[in-house]
């Protein structure tokens, strides 16, 4: 009997640490079902971040090191260098790449590195418990905006899809969700679009993936799906910004 | 015998960097080492290698992290302030055990500090200022000819110990032209070969091992203690094996100095005219900051009365040479800081100042 | 020979790093020590530029001097400022193309050379006043053998520039010792 489902190749047999509800776990899987399908895992290198995802390396099955608070873009530069012909990603939070990383991965981007850069976005710092992040949205509450961000006090939230599709070395840009099945579906186009860009050395590709973090949020998960497709998905649109004719 | 080339100091690291199979590298400019980085753009590519312009120190030493880690040979430069930024780094390349040679084309400080030759990253240097328990194994060249041998040398030092190398040299070094003898061009490793002689590279595990993980992080203290003492012997076999220092005179003499880079030049030309008026001098020069080259000091003979040391910064060094002559001998500090340099001149004045308070 | 310190002081685009470094190259392909060290930084944007070139039998204990055997100064500034650096005995090169002043010091033997004419009417190119300068240098005090340029240039002038080499070498030439008089 062929089975429906199975427990992929790409991730390890370990059980997750992420919050329920979370979405992470998704993420993961889609990331790695992709190589997989690519029949890439065996070359695979990742960069994981500093945040939740720390160590990511526990639960996919490739090469992966942990790179310094917001540096992965950097760190992805220097594998790509050794090894061009192997797929390389970066995963990284919104603190991470949207506040103490965005030197780097303005300038990876610029640069026009062929490595795909997978950025989770859920507008808070998870890891650390609750605070404000770049992409934290007025009037959400956060530890360290107890009565809710405001533009006096800590600015925008920042779009990073919207900033990283005005460079030009940056071919492949999409925001995505993974709040039901169809949207996980397009979020899976969406990274193998990435990989195939890498692949075709078009440039550098960037998915934004929106994401829900129940814990902080201070809500249930299913509420937390909601209140994302309610304020985050109004603020960030899901659509694709950029991508070339080869991978169309 | 190989032929004889004058080179810039900066120059002369880069080449013998790419002599020793290194083909990555990644570089931010600020003076006085930005020869390192245009020379790298000039000529790594013809080599076979990768140059990028990092957007900062830290950039450019995260970048390291990843060629390191993907098991390429690599290089970088800096001067004082950008050390003080890849300092977190140093720590995590230690922790996760790669290699790196990172020569550091030292100037005054602190903070922006002025660009002229220095020695006051001594601290910086031996001492660390990224967290945790680790060290970087320092080389302290004096000349342009022995900073090209260190720097040869210091990849095969990173590779064996697993562990960032740092060539302190200074800005008189760097901007310098002395002859060189460039060492031997070795071959880098092949990409299809970095598998097997460096195991822990991430190379994609090709479904034939376990992946490979370089983590630094242990949220179970338990296993971070057991990881530290794992590999903390290293560090006590790099103190017994690595020492290195140049020893002039050191049984006999009564008034020693201790010095190392530029300024042990400067002090050796001060000795040459206080032999002529009748002191009998001597040196130690370090040629390894950490480990301290402790062994030479026990070569100090009875003869000693005072111990002088040259350098560079406010005294950084004269710390570790106090704790090593444990109260034996009075010891003195000659020094000039802020970019501002000795000479041979000042050297013999201010050492005649201190014998003759005796 | 003992060793030579030479100090070499003038504004930026007058080849005062290249003189250094010529006679440097000379000195290593004549098998002695030398080192040559520049001025740099925000020094050198100012318009300014000087190096110091050290040759001797003995390795070269300080890349950096305080006192010189040998000053040259390409422009009037530079003779200020650096006049005292100058040992006694010592040999004294003043640019006298653009430095009207007469050299302070009489315990040094001076050598007025005028590098603009004698580049452009003995030589005929007006580029080629630093090595009419070099020339002085070595014919004064023999640091380094005439002789050996010839291979300096060699290195230093390859592929289109090697046409340089004859006029260069003719720079060297164009000063006499009879010209102190």
């Amino acid at each position: 009997m062929k089975p429906v489902f199975e427990y992929s190749r790409g991730m390890r047999e370990k059980e997750l640490h992420y919050c329920p509800g979370c979405t992470h776990g998704i993420a993961h899987r889609l990331i790695m079902e992709v190589l997989d399908e690519k029949g890439q895992l065996g070359d695979a290198i990742g960069v994981a971040p500093v945040g939740c995802s720390i160590v990511s390396h526990q639960y996919m099955n490739v090469d992966m090191l942990e790179s310094p608070h917001g540096r992965a873009p950097a760190v992805a530069s220097g594998i790509k260098r050794v090894h061009p012909n192997s797929p390389v990603f970066t995963y990284q939070g919104d603190g991470d790449l949207a506040s103490i990383g965005t030197s780097e991965i303005i300038h990876a981007a610029e640069r026009g590195e062929k490595f795909t850069t997978v950025f989770i976005n859920n507008a808070i710092y998870g890891m650390t418990g609750g605070q404000m992040a770049p992409t934290t949205l007025i009037g959400q509450t956060a530890t360290t905006a107890p009565e809710g961000r405001t533009v006096a006090q800590a600015g925008y939230p920042m779009r990073m899809c919207e900033i990283i599709s005005q460079m030009d070395a940056a071919v492949y840009v999409e925001r995505v969700t993974v709040t039901s099945p169809g949207d996980v579906r397009k979020a899976k186009k969406a990274l193998e679009r990435a990989f195939e860009v890498q692949e075709k050395k078009l440039g550098f590709s960037f998915v934004e993936i929106l994401s829900t973090c129940p814990t902080n949020w201070g809500l249930p998960p299913v509420k937390a799906i909601e209140w994302l497709r309610e304020n985050m998905m109004e603020y960030y649109p899901v659509k694709q910004f950029k991508c070339p004719e080869e991978v169309k | 015998m190989a032929e004889k080339k004058l080179m810039k100091g900066n120059e002369a690291f880069a080449t013998s960097a790419i002599h020793a199979g290194c083909r990555y590298y990644f570089g931010y400019p600020i003076t006085p080492q930005n020869e390192v980085p245009e020379f790298m753009s000039r000529e790594l590519a013809k080599a076979g290698g990768y140059f990028i312009q990092a957007e900062s120190e830290l950039g450019a030493i995260n970048m390291a992290y990843g060629a390191a880690a993907a098991g390429g040979r690599v290089l970088l430069s800096t001067s004082s302030p950008g050390i003080a930024l890849m300092q977190e780094n140093l720590s995590l390349l230690s922790s996760v055990e790669l290699p790196i040679v990172l020569v550091s084309v030292m100037r005054g400080g602190p903070g922006i500090g002025s660009i002229q030759p220095g020695q006051a990253d001594y601290n910086q240097a031996t001492k660390g200022g990224g967290n945790g328990d680790y060290h970087t194994i320092v080389f302290a060249p004096a000349s342009i000819q022995e900073a090209v041998d260190m720097i040869y040398k210091g990849f095969d030092v990173a590779d064996e110990y697993r562990n960032p190398v740092m060539v302190c040299a200074d800005g008189m070094i760097g901007q310098m032209m002395e002859p060189v003898v460039l060492p031997p061009e070795k071959a880098p490793l092949a990409e299809e070969e970095i598998g097997n002689v460096k195991p822990w590279a991430l190379t994609g595990h090709k479904e034939k091992r376990e992946r490979n993980a370089i983590n630094s992080v242990w949220l179970q203290q338990e296993l971070l203690e057991e990881y530290i003492e794992q590999y903390w012997p290293k560090y006590v076999k790099a103190e017994n094996e690595l020492q290195d220092w140049e020893a002039i005179n050191v049984e006999n003499c009564e008034t020693l100095f201790v010095a190392y880079g530029s300024v042990s030049r400067v002090v050796k030309e001060a000795m040459a005219d206080l032999e002529k008026e009748g002191h009998n001098v001597g040196l130690i020069r370090l040629k390894t900051l950490w480990p301290f080259p402790h062994k030479a000091f026990e070569l100090i003979g009875d003869n000693c009365k005072n111990v002088i040391c040259c350098e560079l910064s406010m005294g950084q060094m004269m710390k570790d040479v106090e704790a090593e002559v444990k109260g034996k001998y009075p010891v003195h500090l000659i020094n000039r800081v802020g970019g501002m340099l000795l000479d041979p001149v000042e050297v013999v004045e201010r050492t005649k100042k201190i014998l003759e308070v005796k | 020979m003992a060793g030579k310190r030479i100090f070499i002081a003038g504004f930026g685009g007058q080849g005062v790093l290249l003189i250094g470094q010529m006679l440097s190259y000379a000195a290593m392909f004549e098998d002695k020590e030398v080192s040559w060290m520049p001025s740099y930084g925000p020094e050198m944007r100012g318009g300014t530029a000087n190096c110091t070139v050290n040759i001797s039998d003995q390795p070269i204990a300080s890349p950096l001097v305080t006192k010189c055997d040998v000053l040259i100064a390409m422009n009037g500034p530079s003779l200020d400022k650096f006049e005292g650096m100058l040992e006694p005995g010592g040999d004294l090169f003043i640019n006298s193309s653009i430095i009207s002043q007469k050299a302070t010091r009489d315990d040094v033997n001076v050598h007025y050379v005028d590098c603009q004419h004698l580049a452009e009417v003995e030589v005929g190119n007006g580029k080629t006043q630093n090595m009419v300068m070099l020339g002085a240098i070595i014919n004064a005090t023999k640091v380094v053998n005439i002789d050996t340029m010839q291979k300096v240039f060699e290195k230093v002038f390859t592929g289109k520039k090697a046409a340089l080499i004859p006029k260069n070498m003719e720079a060297l030439n164009v000063w006499k010792p009879s010209m102190d008089a």
